[in-house]
């Protein structure tokens, strides 16, 4: 069992006793500690359950590479799933709680699925779904449910909030290692602007664990020198506790800092992203032990070798009593070494037929059990290391002999973490003497430029020695920097003193000739629950892609992304393939690194951010005034206003009436506004327009279509003559950015040389729609220009005042009722609406919404965009033949609709819709036709496009698309209904309120 | 002329830097052949400012000129002036390819002032744009964007900046200002 040893920890405050709970339990710990070094310092070895045969697990690990020790955290708001014990730093009251364990930890009832595990192999989910389609629903379903991911979803809104950080540097140094320091301190020298950055909370990475000896003083001194000196250099930005997230194009990095996770402050932001533009981006990543493949490999108890070092030295935390060493290389032997130190007992199973190297001598000086050509059968035990079962490694396990033992060190051999490196595209190679992929340097990310913008260094770059990290990471520094535009001289690299060391032994299966017993209970990936025999299996049945076989098996596709099991996944697919390693390739290593939090990646965009709102001058009036709000593109309009005791639809109804009965007002603003001015506007008009706009007088107002060059609809309003050379286009509220922007490109990539200006002017005015038989009498009221039939009449404008206000007063209409859209400065919109509802009381005026809009127009058969359009539908379909010109040589889509497809006469065309009873029809509903087609679906013969009760007629209308309506007038055919039943409508004109247009010009 | 108001009524907040509306400001967007002496004395007859330099502002007594593309200046002025300059514009330019048009209204501007590095790092928590002093000194119009809206921001000098949105998006962007100058999240990276 695991316990805290009585002195040492280099990271932790015995002064500082922390309080946390695990599963409830009360637990403490010290300022320093880790949440997993701190459950190992109270004897926790065991931390939560295999993913898929619920076996018990164990800390395995010291860093991000954990893949076990995955708990939920925190309660309520602050809950968060899936954190990683060796990343959560120890804060008092901290609550943790094991995952995937029902209904307790210690008593797992999934641990049955170990006991079937011969029925849960390699590809179990794919050969299920073979089975039948029935079960599908009822059966597999509501099991992979339950069973399904580690840590719960969070059911609360999250209690902190996060933020963004842009930066642009020459530099990014990901890493506060040795390297890292090394490489920044070298960019910084020669004058680069530099930001180095490291994930935990403590510079200096692994070298003062391993006994590193820099520039004649111990590793530990020298990274605090250096990182005091990076400190004073102005140009030196460093940053703990932030990771290299992810690595992109053009030299574009996230990088995450955790502020606040060491110690809750719901006031301070908790992550912060950072997005980082670099000239030159050096990794200098590290490297990650691999585990050993071996049987038993994953019993709470067993961890990696420099994990156990780290937790002695670091954290004062000793892992077992009787500690056993399984190496394959020289490496090893320093956790030996560390262990025996720290007072515990310990032998070493070399797999390697010699060992002397200097470390290994000096284990075996240390009075250390040294037994080389040996290997581990077996560790068995009760949820727990108890014994361990040692073998020939160069045979299949027979006969071995039992140690007893609490703690087995893996010391597989070193992986570079290459990651970051590989995101966006830079491409490894092997190398035979660590057995390991390193970054190659002739195949590296290329940015804008056609050259490098990453370089890897120390031992990301696949160099272990200090020494060669160190030059390594100068040289990589110097050289981003010089790359980046420095131009000044980096100081001189630190040195080390020289660590000899024999080569390793690449080891992928322990003892080498297991047999399907022992490979079978032998662990590739931990968190997924991927054993050698199941990455054998897949190999068998034909997965030879290593990407095939990693989705087969799911090797490294938990939320480690195999970390630990990447390599030996490889190698024992490579094994099964009888092919080199190299030539079965990596999977892709996709960012981020390691997990980082939703709330990051949003920042700032979250509640009242969000989404921009866009909003009209007139916008607190209508908050405070029942508006019921509707989103328009990002804008929001309000639908209706609903009065106290009022339902929405009774609001609706009451302002259509009151607008056709006396006087309705209108917030029109977010209508688009486009000027377009030049010598050759008029020209671009009849371009973009299908109507005639170029001869359209000054002073007047036309209603026109845009289409798409294929002819589709695309937008449409009302297009005003300012003078000679300008012109005035309303767009939809939704189009005035879109048509912008395709104005803008016609001008920019195909007419550039026409003189055309055009801006968007869109919010510079308050619109108002002043509508309804009393609109020229308020009008009149306020006072100011002449806005008589004679003075105004229907389809013009003019501009003088309207009371004491500057207004262009457009005579349009969308109601079919007389009516006045008036602009005005948009800082005046607000006192003008005022001024209008002041005036208009006497006439009971009434402000009303979008529906109380669109019910009006479908009365009086007006299309709408996005209603009766869909991308699909071209201006004849609609009827608006009319607004087509037929002089004109060419517009934006008059080609497109002289197509076969668009002059087929049996198009869907626009027509009214009125129901035998009176009924408003569904909204999307199809008119049905007879017979199936050859999907075996129903003919439809028609669509609805717009439905709305009419309060005015008292009853539904509609319009809809019907193959050959206009033809069809008078016929009844049937629409759907959700449920199954039709309704009949009879086709009728889309126009059924005031016909003639007597309402509007008057 | 009614009483005018600016889109959050001047609104203003103190975190670790002040953020204010600036109120109304004048403004008025004048497209042209910035390469033609004739444009050049058309706009200097009205505004009494020279052409600016490419992202930059040239200033006559009351008036600015902001360059905003290779064919588009903006014109800052008072508010209550704007109008008048339009038509001053209007008519200096007549016979040239031009265009003028009054965005007072269309706008929102905020100011945003505080000491050291303050200003540009709460404004790198929401702008892509590279704010190194060295890269984006004083006096430089950049164009860009304000978290999911565009903008154009300009640093009067080291402890201040000015940002102008579009006036419908003014309380998203004083929003943002606001809980990006939330005190204790400062960054200390600039």
């Amino acid at each position: 069992m695991s316990f805290r040893l009585d002195t040492g920890g280099r990271f932790i405050d015995r002064s500082k006793p922390r309080s946390f709970t695990f599963n409830g339990k009360a637990m403490r710990g010290f300022e320093g500690d880790t949440l997993a070094s701190a459950l190992l310092g109270q004897g926790q070895m065991l931390v939560g359950r295999s993913f898929k045969y619920h076996r018990p697990r164990g800390i395995v690990a010291s860093g991000s590479e954990e893949p076990n020790a995955l708990m939920n955290l925190g309660r309520d708001k602050t809950f968060e799933p899936n954190a990683r014990a060796t990343t959560t730093e120890l804060f008092d009251g901290l609550e943790a709680e094991s995952q995937n364990h029902w209904p307790s930890l210690e008593f797992d009832i999934g641990e049955l699925n170990a006991k079937l595990s011969r029925f849960l192999p390699a590809g179990f989910y794919y050969k299920m779904f073979l089975w039948p389609r029935s079960f599908w629903k009822h059966v597999y379903e509501p099991i992979i449910r339950k069973s399904a991911g580690l840590g719960r979803a969070p059911r609360h809104r999250d209690a902190d909030h996060y933020e963004h950080f842009n930066a642009t540097v020459d530099v990014l140094v990901v890493g506060g290692g040795i390297a890292g320091l090394q490489a920044a301190k070298a960019a910084g020298e020669a004058g680069a602007e530099v930001l180095l950055i490291e994930q935990g909370a403590h510079w200096g990475g692994r070298a003062p664990v391993d006994g590193a000896v820099i520039d004649g003083v111990p590793a530990a001194e020298w990274v605090e020198a250096t990182v005091a000196a990076l400190g004073a250099m102005p140009n030196v930005a460093i940053r703990a506790r932030t990771m290299g997230a992810g690595v992109y194009d053009h030299g574009y990095a996230l990088a995450y800092e955790r502020l606040t996770d060491h110690a809750p402050d719901p006031s301070l932001p908790r992550h912060r992203l950072w997005r980082i533009r670099a000239g030159r981006i050096v990794t200098a990543t590290g490297a990650i032990e691999r585990p050993l493949s071996f049987a038993g490999n994953d019993l709470p108890g067993v961890m990696l070798a420099s994990a156990v070092r780290d937790y002695v030295t670091n954290y004062a935390v000793a892992p077992g009593k009787c500690v056993v060493v399984v190496t394959n290389n020289d490496d090893g032997y320093r956790t030996a070494l560390t262990v025996q130190e720290a007072g515990l007992e310990v032998v070493v199973l070399d797999a390697r037929s010699e060992a002397n190297g200097p470390l290994a001598e000096q284990a075996r000086a240390a009075g250390i059990t040294v037994r080389v050509g040996r290997g581990i059968e077996s560790v068995k035990g009760k949820g727990k290391v108890e014994k361990v079962w040692v073998c020939d490694q160069t045979r299949d396990g027979s006969n071995p002999d039992p140690i007893k033992a609490d703690c087995v060190a893996m010391a597989g051999g070193w992986s570079p973490v290459v990651h970051l490196w590989s995101h966006c595209g830079g491409k490894l190679s092997w190398q035979e003497d660590g057995a390991f992929f390193r970054p190659d340097p002739e195949r590296a990310p290329n940015g804008a430029d056609g050259a490098a913008f990453v370089l890897a260094a120390g031992a990301a770059n696949g160099e272990l020695e200090t020494a060669a990290v160190l030059t390594d990471a100068y040289v990589a520094g110097a050289r981003a920097a010089a790359e980046a535009g420095a131009t000044g001289t980096a100081g001189a690299a630190a040195t080390a003193d020289v660590e000899l060391s024999e080569p390793m032994l690449p080891v992928w299966n322990m003892p080498e000739r297991a047999s399907y017993a022992l490979r079978s209970k032998a662990w590739l990936d931990y968190q997924n629950d991927v054993k050698v025999t199941d990455v054998e299996l897949a190999a068998r049945e034909g997965f030879e892609s290593v990407e095939h076989t990693k989705r087969y098996t799911t090797l490294g596709m938990a939320t480690d992304q195999g970390k630990l099991s990447n390599i030996n996944g490889l190698a024992v697919l490579a094994g099964a393939l009888d092919q080199e390693i190299p030539k079965v390739g990596t999977t892709t290593f996709r960012p981020p690194y390691h997990p980082i939090s939703m709330g990051a990646i949003a920042g700032e965009a979250r509640g009242a951010l969000f989404q921009p709102v866009r909003q009209t001058p007139m916008y607190d009036w209508h908050d405070a005034n029942g508006a019921h709000w509707e989103p328009v593109g990002h804008w929001r309009r309000p639908y209706a206003y609903v009065k106290p005791g009022e339902d929405v639809h009774a609001a609706v109804k009451r302002e259509v009436l009151a607008t056709r009965n006396s006087l309705g007002l209108l917030d029109a603003s977010t209508l688009g506004k486009l000027v377009v001015k030049g010598p050759d506007a008029g020209k671009f008009m009849d371009m973009m327009y299908t109507n005639m706009m170029s001869t359209l007088p000054v002073g007047k107002c036309r209603y026109g279509l845009m289409c798409s060059e294929n002819g589709f609809l695309s937008d449409d309003g009302v297009v005003a003559r300012m003078d000679d050379d300008t012109w005035l286009c309303h767009t939809t509220t939704g189009g005035a950015d879109r048509i912008h922007a395709h104005m803008e490109e016609w001008l920019q990539t195909e007419w550039w040389d026409w003189k055309v200006y055009v801006a968007n002017v869109t919010e510079q005015y308050a619109q108002v729609a002043v509508v309804g038989p009393n609109a020229r009498k308020v009008l009149e009221k306020l006072g100011g220009m002449d806005v008589s039939k004679e003075a105004l009449p229907f389809m013009q404008w003019a501009e003088g005042a309207i009371g004491q206000f500057s207004a262009r007063v457009f005579r349009i209409s969308f109601s079919g009722e007389l009516s006045y859209e008036i602009a005005v400065p948009a800082s005046q919109g607000r006192a003008f609406w005022d001024a209008l509802l002041e005036a208009g009381s006497e006439f009971g005026v009434t402000p009303y919404g979008t529906e109380a809009l669109h019910i009006m127009r479908a009365e009086k058969g007006f299309i709408m965009i996005g209603d009766e359009t869909d991308g699909t539908v071209i201006p004849q379909d609609l009827g608006l033949n009319w607004a087509i010109s037929k002089k004109k040589e060419d517009f934006l889509g008059k080609r497109a609709q002289e197509r076969d497809h668009m002059t087929d006469p049996l198009r869907w065309k626009l027509v009214g819709l009125e129901t035998l009873d009176g009924s408003v029809l569904p909204d999307g509903s199809y008119a049905v036709g007879e017979g199936v087609n050859d999907n075996g679906q129903r003919v439809v013969q028609g669509r609805v496009t717009s439905t709305y009760f009419s309060p005015t007629l008292e009853r539904g209308i509609a319009m809809g698309l019907v193959e050959l309506g206009p033809d069809r007038m008078g016929e009844v055919i049937a629409f759907n209904r959700v449920d199954g039943t039709f309704v009949q409508a009879k086709i009728v004109d889309p126009v059924v309120f005031d016909p003639e247009g007597e309402k509007q010009n008057v | 002329m009614s009483e005018a108001v600016s889109a959050v009524q001047g609104a203003s907040a103190s975190g670790f830097v002040d953020v204010a509306e600036a109120g109304l400001v004048g403004m008025v967007t004048i497209r042209g052949d910035l390469g033609d002496s004739d444009f050049a004395h058309a706009v200097w007859s009205v505004t009494h400012c020279g052409l600016p330099k490419k992202r930059g502002i040239a200033a006559g007594e009351s008036d600015q000129l902001l360059w905003m593309s290779p064919d588009e200046l903006l014109l800052v002025c008072a508010h209550e002036e704007a109008e008048a300059r339009v038509q001053a514009l209007s008519a200096a330019l007549s016979g040239q390819h031009h265009l003028v048009v009054n965005v007072s209204d269309a706008r929102a501007v905020f100011r945003v002032s505080g000491s050291g590095s303050a200003v540009r790092e709460a404004m790198a928590k929401v702008t892509p744009a590279d704010l190194r002093p060295r890269i984006l000194g004083v006096g430089e119009v950049r164009r860009t964007r304000m978290a999911q809206v565009p903008a154009a921001i300009c640093f009067d000098g080291e402890d201040q900046a000015t940002i102008v949105c579009f006036r419908s998006v003014g309380t998203y962007v004083f929003d943002l200002l606001v809980r990006s100058s939330k005190p204790g999240s400062e960054v200390g990276h600039f």
